[in-house]
């Protein structure tokens, strides 16, 4: 019995994760009436993340223009590198990249908040006030991460392709063709492409904010509960996005 | 946070990553739209071998691209492949006698459908079907029929070799 | 003991505890309509876990409480939110949100639960914090407020949507002499004049027997005595009487049970 408790209590802590997916679910509709508390969630997972996410998306499409740059020369096809930059970042980078940065910038400090509030009684207090903090705090939470992270890899992959990253360096500095930079991009890439890498954001950003809100909901209400909320927080959403991209590159690969 | 400013930037916040999916999707991926009015038809034509044509591949008339290839199909009767092409509405007056090629772009590049301008003034119209076609040069072919005419045609060895796949010319 | 007819809230043979720790063993408790009860014990009874039961956070492992009749713990979720806005429940630490305002914090339960327009709620908000002395806070955010302050907006808060019963949890600890007596002349006066049943939870003896009519000693599980503050002052029980005096010594042990002797505990550390 002892050394099976460790499996019992993985399957009751993803039982509850299920359960608790399920209250959010159900309290969407009643956070939806009350568009001003979402946009005040935007705000903080979305627009407050858009410095580091501008920043390393410029600079991960410079780095992946520089070192294709150097192999493609040598087969005289350094005119494909919008292509070698374009796929890696809409196919995998930008989605997966901007989801471990919003993990650590976004989801951990939901995590905190949430568990600091449950420690300091906030939490019970509103449901004594016959607030439910499901829809009042946690629901809010959660549409907002859902919503932020599509628009985010968006915005990282277009900097990492477009606008300060590959280009940038392919084209002014290496002194790819402009054009051939991007038709190459154009005849190699479709809309199902960009749809994939939809589909990708939104589904980490689930993943990312079921568990940073479920982390502070459960956190024991100590300050070393809400550290450990935060650091699972981490280091569970960025587990389970590395393994959720293969599961979906391996759907989307046909 | 008054709440004007709070507006104001999710605001910018959202149109931003709007806007990059917009540019996205019509800058990286050009959206599968095969021009700019707007409207398109579809032709069909039949290869004995599309080699490693492929869905979304262009389709060009002199360098030029006028559409897409939509889909790739096999006619259950004759087994040969079927190639289902958008073509860009305002390309309106392509000869229906036009003659289709699948082509490489250089040596080892991506394959596409090339169009060849015929003379018939009847033009393409939707749902119209091709006739005068041209399979992909497929590699091992014509290294085989290289060899074939090497062995039999010893004097005759000056004569270059035919394309194996190659269909009537109009 | 009262009869039925005028207790709000009745408490009947409730058992509770956390796993293996028993909290409650079985205790019966009136709170009489219109009163100010108070609730004394040691540290670490389980005052608070009381208020928790009552306002149906914790479910009771044996028993019922009913609040004007109405069985708390067989209530869904919406009945028991609906019959949670008729009680007022002052946190020991206050919890207060701290992402709003003074103001805001005392606006929230109006803003959840009615549809009064924003002239009439900050009307109210204004009356609620000059009835604690802290008008001129209002635009204060709760780090930037004392925790004695804290508890005083908390209370405004409690009373802002004019509930039949407020449960305080400690509300003295903190206090300046000053604003104590003013909070005790508060509790009173808003139990006179909004017609309210008060509950307060509390060690600090000497105060609170000045305005309780009605007082209920805890520990180890059972209500040791109640009756008026001068019943209780008189208690047969020795314990009480501890209690009430504040003596270290006596039959209530100052110290939470331990698993060995103190002496054995020294000692152990040197093996
Ligand atoms: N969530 C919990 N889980 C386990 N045990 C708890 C929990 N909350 C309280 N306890 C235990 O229950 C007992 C009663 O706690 P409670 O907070 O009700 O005491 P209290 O009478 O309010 O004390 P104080 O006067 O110091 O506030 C304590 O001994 C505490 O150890
Ligand atoms: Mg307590």
């Amino acid at each position: 019995m002892n050394f099976l408790s460790p499996l019992t209590e993985g399957l009751r802590g993803l039982g509850r994760a299920v359960l608790f997916l399920f209250t959010i679910l159900a309290g969407i509709p009643a956070a939806l009436l009350r568009p001003r508390l979402i946009l005040q969630q935007i705000y903080s997972v979305g627009v407050l993340s858009l410095i580091i996410i501008v920043i390393s998306g410029s600079f991960i499409g410079m780095v992946l223009a520089l070192q294709g740059y150097r192999t493609l020369v040598n087969f005289g096809a350094a005119s494909s590198l919008g292509v070698l930059v374009a796929l890696s970042i809409v196919r995998e980078l930008g989605p997966v990249v901007t989801a471990l940065l919003f993990a650590g910038r976004a989801g951990s400090a939901l995590a905190a908040e949430i568990g600091l509030m449950k420690a300091t009684d906030q939490l019970s207090g509103m449901e004594m006030m016959a607030v439910d903090p499901i829809k009042r705090v946690i629901a809010p939470r959660f549409i907002a991460g859902l919503v932020a992270m599509p628009l985010l890899v968006s915005i990282f992959s277009l900097m990492a392709i477009g606008v300060a990253g590959g280009h940038a360096i392919g084209v002014e500095l290496l002194g790819v063709d402009d054009g051939s930079y991007w038709s190459q991009i154009n005849q190699a890439m479709h809309g199902t492409d960009i749809r994939d890498m939809l589909i990708k954001g939104t589904v980490f950003g689930l993943a990312i904010s079921w568990i940073a809100v479920y982390q502070g909901y459960h956190a024991a209400p100590t300050s070393e509960g809400v550290s450990r909320a935060t650091t699972s927080t981490v280091v569970v959403s960025s587990l389970a996005v590395l393994a959720l991209d293969f599961v979906l590159t391996a759907f989307m690969f046909h | 946070m008054p709440s004007r400013s709070l507006e104001l930037l999710v605001g910018f916040f959202v149109s931003l990553g709007i806007a990059a999916v917009f540019v996205l999707t019509f800058r990286v991926a050009s959206l599968d739209s095969v021009g700019d009015s707007g409207s398109s038809y579809r032709i069909t034509a039949k290869f004995e071998n599309t080699g490693s044509l492929a869905r979304g591949a262009s389709v060009k008339m002199s360098g030029v691209r006028i559409g897409r290839v939509r889909d790739i199909g096999i006619d259950p009767e004759t087994f040969q492949a079927v190639v289902t092409m958008e073509i860009d509405g305002a390309r309106n007056n392509i000869p229906a006698d036009s003659n289709l090629k699948i082509l490489t772009a250089g040596l080892l590049g991506e394959q596409y459908v090339g169009v060849e301008a015929g003379g018939d003034p009847e033009p393409l119209k939707d749902g119209s079907v091709v006739t005068f076609t041209q399979s992909a040069l497929v590699l091992e072919n014509l290294i085989g029929q290289m060899l074939t005419s090497f062995t039999q045609k010893e004097p005759k060895a000056a004569q270059p070799a035919e394309p194996a796949a190659a269909a009537p010319a109009p | 003991m009262t009869t039925a007819a005028d207790s709000l809230v009745r408490v009947r043979s409730l058992k509770f505890g956390f796993g293996p720790k028993v909290i409650y063993d079985g205790i019966d408790l009136d709170i009489v309509r219109g009163k100010i009860t108070a609730i004394l014990g040691p540290s670490g009874t389980g005052k608070t876990t009381l208020l928790r039961l009552i306002g149906g956070q914790w479910k009771p492992d044996a028993g019922s409480i009913e609040f004007d009749g109405i069985d708390v713990h067989r209530q869904s979720r919406s009945q028991l939110f609906e019959l949670r806005k008729r009680m007022g429940l002052l946190f020991q630490s206050g919890a207060l949100l701290t992402d709003l305002s003074v103001f805001e914090n005392v606006a929230f339960p109006l803003r959840e639960h009615t549809a009064f327009p924003e002239s009439m709620i900050r009307d109210l908000v204004l009356m609620k914090l000059e009835a604690v002395g802290l008008r001129g806070a209002a635009k204060l955010y709760p780090s930037e407020i004392s925790g004695g302050m804290a508890r005083r907006v908390a209370m405004a808060r409690a009373i802002a949507l004019e509930p039949d019963m407020i449960m305080y949890d400690e509300p003295f600890t903190g206090q300046d002499p000053i604003s104590m007596g003013v909070l005790i002349r508060l509790i009173q006066g808003l139990n006179k004049s909004l017609d309210l049943t008060s509950v307060i939870v509390t060690h600090d003896v000497e105060d609170v027997m000045r305005i309780a009519d009605y007082v209920y000693v805890l520990s180890g599980g059972k209500v040791l005595d109640h009756g008026s503050p001068a019943e209780v002052q008189h208690s047969k029980s020795d314990l009480v009487r501890q209690f009430l005096n504040g003596e270290a010594d006596g039959p209530v042990s100052f110290h939470y049970k331990a698993a060995r002797g103190y002496a054995d505990d020294l000692m152990a550390g040197r093996e």
